[in-house]
């Protein structure tokens, strides 16, 4: 096991797959001379060169629609977006090519190809600076959305992802590119499609994805202070949705929050509180509450914006109130 | 790797010139003496006699406001005071204050997120712009926006825009409303070059031209989107070869002294509100500092730099009010007023509340408003 951040266990997944594989390309923004605006490509455009390393001009629509196009052409390109904020410019491309081409060719075309980037809020980065993509991207079909907190799950469901052969969206986190954590040695696959049981439990199930997790777990930690134990489950693929691992916990608990980064508004905690709904009404002691997002564009103000992301002390108010615990 | 191209710049009517703009892999800086500096061409009245001294303090002064508030900025920054992206306007001044310097009332300026000199130059109070970089309550736009986006519609700033390009249609539209309601307004959209490289620019610059709109697009070109090189974001360095393609006029120059820079964009603007001709106006100039407080800046040399703060419109500034006799004892004295103003800044925007936290309900629909 080595010791790795999110980062690192991202350019590994990188590195070892462009090693593997020929076909595979990285493009994007600051991507090569600049060794990554957060630093995740570092060292590959000195180790392949600009043939598979591909610095691109500001031009999100342009350049995934190019990895689109390569993709067809039997390229197996990473498209990275500075952050996902930016990939609403290349929207199109991605709804209605990335999407669509296997399905209008009529099977003709494969899309192997993978968009990848920070989503979410970061730090004070005010409204246009910090978006949550998924419910944009799990909103139509066509694709497969990923979603990582760990760094062994950063580094085997990115090496997934690069082999598959579907478009796939890739969500990482700007403020969790430092987080460090244990990278199995040697070849690490995580098949796309399976939740993982981050911490297990027996009273409430709380389901989270991405910088969700910290919150969840500490949500947790506090809750077991209090003698509610809670079982947390990291979605980390977010289309298709593991159904079976949320539904076998909540026969278990009978109680179930939604812990994550993104709007209130429809999307993926609502899909995900809908198939609990209607996968196991009967085991429900109570409503499925979500903790996300005030329904808000995000203030620049620190204050404020600590009040529309979600926090563990609104995590754990959630938590007791499934568990009719009054306090 | 070098690359050298010599495009003809077309007349941009009185504004004839035919620039040639060096570039290649090391180091990139304007040609010494080449005849694209503001001060060429039409706009080539010698020193003093282009303006009055009091005038030329005036302008002055202004670039150094600007240049002492983004330093106290950078500062407060180290400090922990500010967070979240911070993108300095140091070297880029003079643009700002042309700009503000030459346009009527009802003008407006759309700009990005390296927008605290805009706001500074058309009569933001500096203790507001700092707030807002504090996220107070007392800020430009209450706290919600940061350094990426100020507004102040009443001082003609409409607004810093952080998504690359976006803003370009944005403010075709505010001239398609002038030409509407036939104000007589003209809207100067400000754009990094590596704007130029995006979607939305095309298409706003192509519906602007098309229609014939009283707006002038100006490119601080700056020479690097982030850490990119303009020469690895166009296949060509004079950006301005784009022009014809959208039926509007155009010119190119160092910004190397603010006068000439206003004058210069002064005629280009009049042509734009009087006689139906938008333009597309290319300015080089560099920033000083890394792109935002987060980038170090190693992909530029020390050679680099420096030949560029030869070049500096704010050295040129304080050159010319010597040479109309202004002592050193003068200049301190000016600069020891815009210090004050901005220690006076950071002062107020420590003193100032947070936002309420009721303030983040507000604004999003017109129906949240009290
Ligand atoms: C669509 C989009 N892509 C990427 C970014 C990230 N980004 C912010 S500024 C910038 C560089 C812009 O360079 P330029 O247009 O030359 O302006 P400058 O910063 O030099 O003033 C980039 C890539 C963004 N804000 N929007
Ligand atoms: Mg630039």
């Amino acid at each position: 096991m080595a010791t790795l951040q999110i980062r690192e266990a991202l350019r590994h997944a990188i590195d070892e797959e462009m090693a593997r594989d020929e076909r595979v390309f990285v493009i994007g923004e600051e991507v090569g001379h600049y060794d990554g605006a957060y630093k995740v490509t570092e060292g590959l455009l000195a180790k392949y060169g600009e043939r598979r390393v591909v610095d691109t001009p500001i031009a999100e629509a342009g350049f995934a629609g190019v990895g689109i196009g390569a993709a067809m052409a039997g390229l197996r390109p990473i498209v990275e977006f500075m952050t996902f904020n930016f990939s609403a410019v290349a929207f199109d491309q991605i709804l209605n090519n990335a999407a669509k081409l296997r399905q209008l060719s009529n099977g003709q075309f494969t899309l192997p190809i993978v968009f990848r980037g920070p989503n979410a809020a970061a730090h004070m980065l005010s409204s246009t600076h910090s978006q949550a993509f998924e419910s944009f991207y799990c909103g139509f079909p066509g694709v497969k959305v990923v979603s990582v907190a760990t760094p062994a799950d950063a580094k085997g469901l990115l090496k997934s992802a690069i082999r598959d052969d579907n478009p796939i969206i890739f969500f990482e986190s700007e403020v969790m590119y430092s987080v460090k954590g244990e990278v199995p040695d040697g070849e690490h696959l995580i098949p796309i499609g399976k939740a993982e049981i981050k911490r297990p439990g027996s009273g409430v199930t709380v389901v989270t994805w991405g910088q969700g997790l910290a919150i969840a777990l500490a949500a947790a930690e506090l809750a077991q202070a209090e003698g509610l134990s809670c079982e947390v489950i990291d979605l980390r693929t977010l289309r298709p949705l593991d159904d079976d691992a949320v539904v076998a916990s909540v026969r278990k608990t009978n109680r179930c929050v939604l812990v994550y980064h993104g709007w209130p508004y429809g999307g993926t905690g609502a899909e995900v509180s809908d198939r609990v709904m209607r996968l196991c009404f009967d085991d429900l002691d109570a409503p499925i509450l979500r903790v996300c997002y005030e329904d808000l564009n995000m203030p620049y103000a620190e204050n404020l914006e600590h009040l529309v992301i979600p926090s563990p002390a609104r995590a754990l108010e959630a938590i007791r109130e499934v568990a009719y615990r009054q306090h | 790797m070098s690359r050298d191209t010599a495009v003809q710049a077309e007349p941009a009517g009185a504004a004839s010139e035919h620039g040639k703009f060096a570039s290649d892999a090391g180091v990139q800086r304007p040609r010494d003496g080449g005849d694209e500096r503001a001060g060429s061409g039409a706009a080539s009245e010698g020193g003093a006699a282009r303006a009055s001294v009091d005038e030329q303090r005036r302008l002055y002064t202004e670039m150094l406001r600007i240049r002492r508030f983004e330093e106290t900025a950078a500062r407060a920054y180290t400090q922990g005071k500010i967070s979240g992206f911070l993108h300095l306007y140091i070297g880029q001044e003079a643009i700002a204050v042309a700009t503000a310097d030459l346009m009527r009332p009802g003008d407006r300026v759309v700009t990005t997120y390296r927008d605290h000199g805009f706001a500074i130059a058309l009569g933001c109070d500096s203790g507001a712009c700092m707030a807002e970089l504090f996220g107070k309550a007392t800020g430009l736009v209450g706290g919600v926006g940061g350094s990426m986006h100020f507004f102040a519609r009443d001082k003609g700033l409409w607004g810093g825009y952080a998504i690359v390009g976006s803003h370009v249609p944005v403010a075709a539209g505010h001239a398609f409303a002038s030409k509407y309601n036939q104000d007589g307004a003209v809207t100067f959209c400000f754009l990094g070059e590596g704007a130029m490289h995006i979607g939305a620019t095309a298409e706003g610059m192509n519906l602007a031209g098309l229609w014939k709109l009283p707006i002038v697009f100006v490119i601080e070109n700056n020479l690097y989107a982030m850490g990119t090189p303009l020469r690895r974001q166009s296949p060509v360095d004079d950006l301005t070869t784009r022009a014809p393609g959208w039926a509007l006029d155009h010119d190119r120059w160092v910004v190397d002294d603010v006068v000439a820079t206003r004058n210069r964009l002064a005629r280009i603007a009049e042509r734009a509100r009087n006689e139906e001709r938008p333009a597309l106006v290319e300015l080089l100039t560099y920033r000083f500092r890394g792109h935002s407080m987060s980038d170090p800046g190693k992909y530029r040399t020390k050679e680099e730099v420096d030949a560029w703060r030869k070049t500096d419109p704010l050295a040129r500034g304080e050159a010319e009010l010597r040479g109309a006799g202004l002592s050193d004892a003068d200049l301190e004295s000016i600069d020891a007023a815009v210090v004050a103003e901005m220690d006076a800044a950071v002062a107020f925007a420590d003193a100032s509340p947070p936002p309420a936290p009721e303030h983040r309900f507000r604004h999003h629909l017109v129906e949240d408003d009290p």
